[in-house]
């Protein structure tokens, strides 16, 4: 019973490993949408090379939203960060993964 | 083939064509700036670890499964309403989650609201004596205090009061209706002095109640009788509207309306008891036993002299109705209890079949009955025959008698001097009697109530603040600070040694009883 417990996790943990888990948010909907998605795109293409998912997520942000946006990409860090109201996102990715994008001019 | 007609710049006659400028006045440039205010920023900061990031995955992971699992067991109809009564359920109690959080505050906020909006009053019961006092030879005055009415209990005649044995300022209120007509529901209500606006404690009931009484072990045990003829146990610790314990037409509750219910010490098991007087001649003792009541016929009232035989030669008797009673505080098992027909029985505990003494006490039915704090013989009792008696229990007449020109409803011995009491009248009068003073006349001879047609239906003494409550038929109880003329100790004479004390009470009303006994021979 244990096992098939075990296991059914495992299986379901791999399930949500490509599974985005916003952990912060104050964008608007349609904005948390089109980043959220942006931001996996990006992950995916770059799956080994963080600084250039990061390139491509900022400079796409600049162009759709403004400049000038900031992107984090990494697996262990912790930040303090001065962001304008309602342009943070801040998410969970792979499993590993984590992201942190803010427009700060 | 169309030439190309070349273009031909149009040439100018310079005799009559000259070119000719002109530049208007051009408007000086200005510069110009705005700063708008720049978006706002706030800060924002987290961890990013290998185990948040897990951690997080497996909450979301469990949330879903939560989800799916509701989805499933619920039909799509049940979903729908489910979902509301969860929504409402939350709203509700996050509605009263707010309150709860800040009961504990706003009850302060209410009690000092209170106290700013009586702020003078507050001021005259602790600090106020009246200072006409000392050129009123001998009469004192009632000031009025607070007055404490609730909507609910407006309609409602005051039936019982009593002072909370261990809170100094709480004070229970019974409400019911004296008539026999109109009979509705009945309201309990526990007042604090020092929030006079709303009940810090409210029970209803289906019957009016008629008397209560407060355990002096167990300050939060209230017992009260109803009109129906059910007792009933209130446990203020627990402040539903439902009484811990009740009676009921099984497990014996009268048949009468209740008149008195008064707590006794507990019984050798520990079980807490009191006794009941009501209409229908029994004296009924009640002992809580493992959470039920269970009653037990003291004695039963009959009427002397009016034994018939009946058929099969059975003794028919002719039941009295109790109205009043109380319990001797030093002699535990002696008790009198006064009857509708006007007579007052001494009784023990022990014998039921017989009194221990009957006195012809008045005309009309016994309002009350009360024995002297401090002295063991005397006891006062009043009656709608407009009297007031004072007697020795080894006396069959009374010492004193008072005619207060109304129907009396209630009388009281005052907790701190053996020769004072409290009467009050159906006319709205309330009259202190201090018999060290003046032993014909009231001291003190004070309409109460607003309206002239207000009865007052009961007084009591607070056993230490120098204050009374009344209560009247329209649901009102207002408090009364008592003058210093009517709160008089014995004067010490110089170089004597200050007696204070029960012993001095006792003395001083034996004088008095001395007075009156050795006159009685003469006559």
């Amino acid at each position: 019973m244990g096992e098939a417990e075990g296991k059914k996790d495992e299986a379901d943990y791999k399930r949500l490993q490509t599974f985005p888990l916003v952990r912060h948010s104050d964008m608007p909907e349609e904005m948390r949408v089109e980043t959220m998605e942006l931001c996996v795109t990006a992950c995916e293409k770059f799956s080994n090379n963080n600084e250039s998912a990061a390139k491509m997520i900022k400079e796409t942000m600049d162009k759709k939203f403004g400049s000038s946006w900031h992107v984090v990409i990494g697996e262990g860090f912790g930040f303090e960060i001065t962001h304008e109201v309602k342009n943070l996102l801040y998410l969970y990715f792979g499993g590993t993964l984590a992201v942190c994008v803010w427009k700060c001019s | 083939m169309t030439p190309k007609q070349p273009k031909e710049s149009k040439l100018t006659n310079q005799f009559n064509f000259s070119e000719r400028a002109s530049q208007t006045f051009n408007n000086p440039l200005r510069d110009r700036e705005c700063q708008m205010e720049p978006p706002p920023r706030t800060n924002f900061s987290a961890t990013a670890n290998q185990w948040e990031i897990y951690d997080a995955y497996i909450e979301e992971l469990e949330k879903q499964e939560k989800t799916k699992e509701k989805e499933k067991t619920k039909t799509p109809v049940a979903k729908k309403m489910g979902t509301m009564a969860m929504r409402k359920m939350t709203s509700m109690e996050s509605q009263s989650d707010d309150i709860t959080k800040v009961m504990q505050a706003a009850k302060i906020v209410e009690r000092m609201v209170n106290q700013n909006t009586y702020d003078d009053v507050a001021q005259d019961f602790k600090y106020y004596e009246d200072a006409a006092d000392e050129y009123r030879d001998q009469e004192g005055t009632l000031l009025p205090l607070w007055k404490f009415q609730t909507d609910k209990a407006k309609r409602l005649a005051v039936t019982a009061l009593c002072w909370n044995p261990k809170y100094k300022d709480l004070f229970a209120v019974g409400h019911g209706s004296y008539d026999f007509m109109k009979q509705s529901r009945g309201m309990l209500l526990l007042y604090s002095m020092k929030n006079p606006s709303f009940p810090e404690y409210a029970f209803s009931s289906e019957s009016g109640i008629m008397c209560l009484d407060m355990h002096m072990d167990h300050p939060y045990l209230v017992v009260v009788g109803h009109y129906d003829g059910n007792v009933a146990i209130y446990n203020l610790k627990k402040p539903h509207s439902q009484p811990v314990f009740r009676s009921s037409a099984k497990s014996g509750k009268h048949t009468d309306p209740v008149w008195q219910v008064k707590w006794q010490k507990d019984d050798m098991d520990n079980n807490l008891n009191f006794f009941s007087v009501s209409s229908d001649g029994r004296i009924v003792s009640w002992t809580l036993v493992k959470s039920e009541l269970v009653h037990t016929d003291v004695i039963k009232l009959k009427v002397e002299g009016s034994t018939l035989e009946g058929p099969e030669g059975l003794q028919l008797h002719t039941v009295g109705c109790g109205t009043a009673f109380d319990f001797h505080r030093e002699i535990d098992y002696m008790f009198l209890v006064g009857t509708e027909e006007g007579k007052i029985y001494k009784c023990s505990k022990s014998y039921s079949s017989q009194f221990l003494d009957t006195y012809d006490a008045h005309n009309m039915a016994v309002d009350a009955v009360s024995w002297n704090p401090y002295h063991s013989k005397v006891f006062i009792s009043c009656s709608s025959d407009w009297t007031v008696k004072i007697w020795d229990h080894t006396v069959k007449t009374p010492m004193f008698i008072y005619d207060l020109n109304s129907a009396v409803g209630d009388v009281a011995w005052a907790p701190y001097s053996s020769t004072v009491f409290a009467a009050v009248s159906t006319n709205g009068k309330t009259h202190v009697f201090d018999l060290s003073i003046n032993k014909y006349e009231a001291i003190c001879n004070q309409p109460v109530v607003a309206k002239k047609k207000n009865k007052i239906t009961h007084v009591r003494f607070n056993p230490v603040y120098p204050i009374i409550i009344v209560g009247d038929d329209r649901g009102h109880v207002t408090c009364l600070k008592l003058s210093p003329n009517l709160r008089k100790m014995p004067k010490e004479k110089k170089g004597q040694e200050v007696q204070k004390g029960p012993a001095v009470e006792i003395a001083k009303l034996d004088k008095l009883l001395n007075l009156v006994r050795e006159v009685k021979p003469r006559n």
